[in-house]
């Protein structure tokens, strides 16, 4: 599976654009930490379950009613670039 | 200077007997901090001029009145900086309070300060901060550990009362253990995560660093408690956590895990340990020889949950709505330029190993399977808890490395965490006290002790730290700084 590993596909993925060094550098120390995780492979999980929460929480739900929270201006306040209280983004439909 | 000798406790006695004032204790802290943070560098940023409008009016009667408490630069604390310790961030100015702020606040407490930290909480040194290295205040040239390496710091070196940090995979516990302070990992679920700014949502947890144990307890008592804005928080009563300390501890158990006393462990630490357990039994614990089976399994599936989910926390990340951007031709040449530009390496290089754990084809081989993984290595910590009160270890193999000697080597970092990650995984408590010093290269430099306890138990935990840490001078120790 570290054969497998594609730095450069992964990071499309993630939305990252990485430099031809940096895709080599990780390509390489990447393949050594996913040998070690490999050996997962060879315990017996055939009868367990996963964990996600490690002390077991059920569904947590509240009353669908509205709070205060942010004002505009507060959710605005660290954007990069903002208008007429919008976030103001490259266009995304072409 | 020798008021920030103090414990918060003793702090608080004197602040209550009007021997002392908030404004005076802020101050000599400021005089020790302008003196010593300059060779230290635990601090990013600090605001002195609200700080001070806070101690003014502060009240010493509240549980924590007066008290400034330094905070991991990862803990949103409403018009300050929240850099998490990287580029991205640089700029940012929190516009809400986390709620353990807001609960500090009403213990009376003072946020003041942000400390140094590896970048969005990755790594155990605070090499990987995008704003330069914090320093081991026992010796400079090493590094103080991390992730909340800041926070330890500044609390071994005086510079802060105490502190709050984040535990992931042990970066409460080991910075604690290499800067000679205490350091507590709650029960995941014991403190909200609600301002605190996501790496892994199963793993984090929120803790104080103290010069004393009773202190952890104190700042414990504030923070913990069931939070309706973090639905991973859990419904457990919240006791008294300083109502045990001073109680004896026959008919204590506690187990020392064969895992985790293997070759590899640096001499002088596993000599430190192994007589901090001959003290316990002195004291009066029974020490019984436990097994952890699963343990050699426990960084594989860490570095599998936690790069895991911290590759889908850090999409936010984006150049949108808050943090650098970096303009790029259209919308997914600004995410690739924004984030290639804003994270560090190491960063880049967990959401990679995370995105690819999780892409289709592989999320069963790893993520499903280190999940059920996680699952076995619980229930060793289950069946251990069955047969003894606590689980007691080294929290780090080796004392505080030098600067850059790691930074090359990630597996050889992340291998480095191998007695704190599994606590993480199995959702229960642990902290990190003082138990000795190294003697390397003709400096003293400190071990922890860590002591690993049943979830929710945190005051049976503190119980038995106590016990050995009242018996033993290392919590009056000072750096020579």
């Amino acid at each position: 599976m570290s054969e497998q590993f594609d730095v450069r596909y992964t990071a499309q993925l993630a939305r990252l654009d990485l430099s031809e060094p940096e895709i080599a550098k990780f390509q390489s120390q990447l393949g050594q930490v996913l040998e070690h995780v490999e050996k997962l492979g060879k315990v017996d999980v055939s009868a367990v379950e996963p964990t996600a929460h490690a002390n077991q929480v059920v569904n947590v739900f509240r009353e669908d009613v509205a709070r205060d929270w942010f004002t505009q201006e507060d959710a605005l306040s660290n954007a990069p670039r903002s208008a007429n209280g919008l976030f103001v983004v490259p266009r995304v439909i072409e | 200077m020798y008021l920030t000798s103090l414990s918060v406790a003793e702090l608080r006695r004197k602040l209550r007997a009007g021997e002392t004032s908030p404004v005076e204790a802020l101050d000599a802290l400021e005089s020790r901090i302008a003196t010593v943070d300059p060779q230290v560098r635990g601090y990013l940023s600090r605001d002195l001029a609200a700080a001070r409008s806070l101690a003014a009016k502060a009240d010493v009667s509240l549980p924590l009145g007066g008290i400034p408490i330094a905070i991991k630069d990862v803990i949103n604390v409403k018009g300050e900086p929240c850099t998490c310790g990287s580029k991205i961030l640089d700029g940012y100015i929190a516009n809400y309070d986390a709620t353990v702020i807001a609960r500090l606040r009403a213990a009376g407490a003072i946020p003041f300060g942000r400390c140094n930290m590896d970048e969005f909480a990755m790594g155990s040194s605070t090499e990987n901060s995008a704003f330069g290295r914090s320093c081991n205040p026992w010796d400079l040239s090493r590094v103080p550990g991390g992730s909340s390496g800041g926070s330890a710091a500044v609390v071994g070196a005086h510079e802060a009362f105490a502190a709050l940090g984040s535990d992931t995979g042990g970066s409460i516990r080991q910075p604690a253990a290499l800067c000679s302070c205490v350091g507590l990992k709650p029960t995941y679920g014991r403190v909200s995560r609600f301002g605190l700014v996501a790496f892994a949502s199963s793993l984090d947890q929120i803790g104080p660093f103290t010069k004393t144990v009773e202190d952890a307890g104190l700042l414990l008592n504030a923070i913990a408690g069931r939070d309706p804005l973090d639905s991973t928080s859990l419904d457990e009563p919240v006791p008294d956590y300083t109502s045990l300390l001073g109680r004896d501890l026959r008919g204590i158990k506690l187990g020392m895990p064969k895992e985790y006393f293997i070759s590899g462990i640096d001499p002088q630490v596993d000599a430190a340990v192994r007589t901090a357990i001959r003290h316990y039994e002195s004291l009066g614990a029974e020490i019984v020889e436990v097994s952890l089976p699963h343990t050699e399994h426990a960084v594989g599936v860490y570095y599998i949950i936690a790069t895991a989910e911290a590759s889908a926390n850090l999409a936010r990340f984006d150049g949108v709505r808050y943090g650098a951007r970096v303009n790029g031709g259209n919308l997914l040449e600004m995410y690739g330029h924004t984030r290639a530009e804003g994270f560090g390496p190491e960063v880049k290089r967990r959401i990679i190993l995370g995105t690819y754990v999780l892409s289709s084809g592989y999320y069963d081989a790893f993520y499903l399977r280190a999940q059920k993984v996680r699952t076995l290595i619980r229930r060793d910590f289950t069946r251990a808890f069955e047969k003894v009160d606590a689980i007691i270890c080294p929290t780090s193999p080796d004392p505080a490395f030098k600067a850059g000697e790691r930074t090359d080597d990630p597996l050889r970092m992340y291998l480095a965490d191998i007695f704190t990650i599994a606590c993480n995984l199995a959702g229960t408590c642990g902290m990190s006290i003082p138990c000795g010093f190294a003697d390397v290269d003709g400096k003293k430099l400190p071990i922890g002790l860590q002591l690993i306890g049943q979830p929710f138990k945190e005051s049976e935990l503190l119980q038995i730290a106590h016990a050995y840490e009242q018996s033993t001078p290392w919590h009056r120790s000072a750096p020579p700084l």
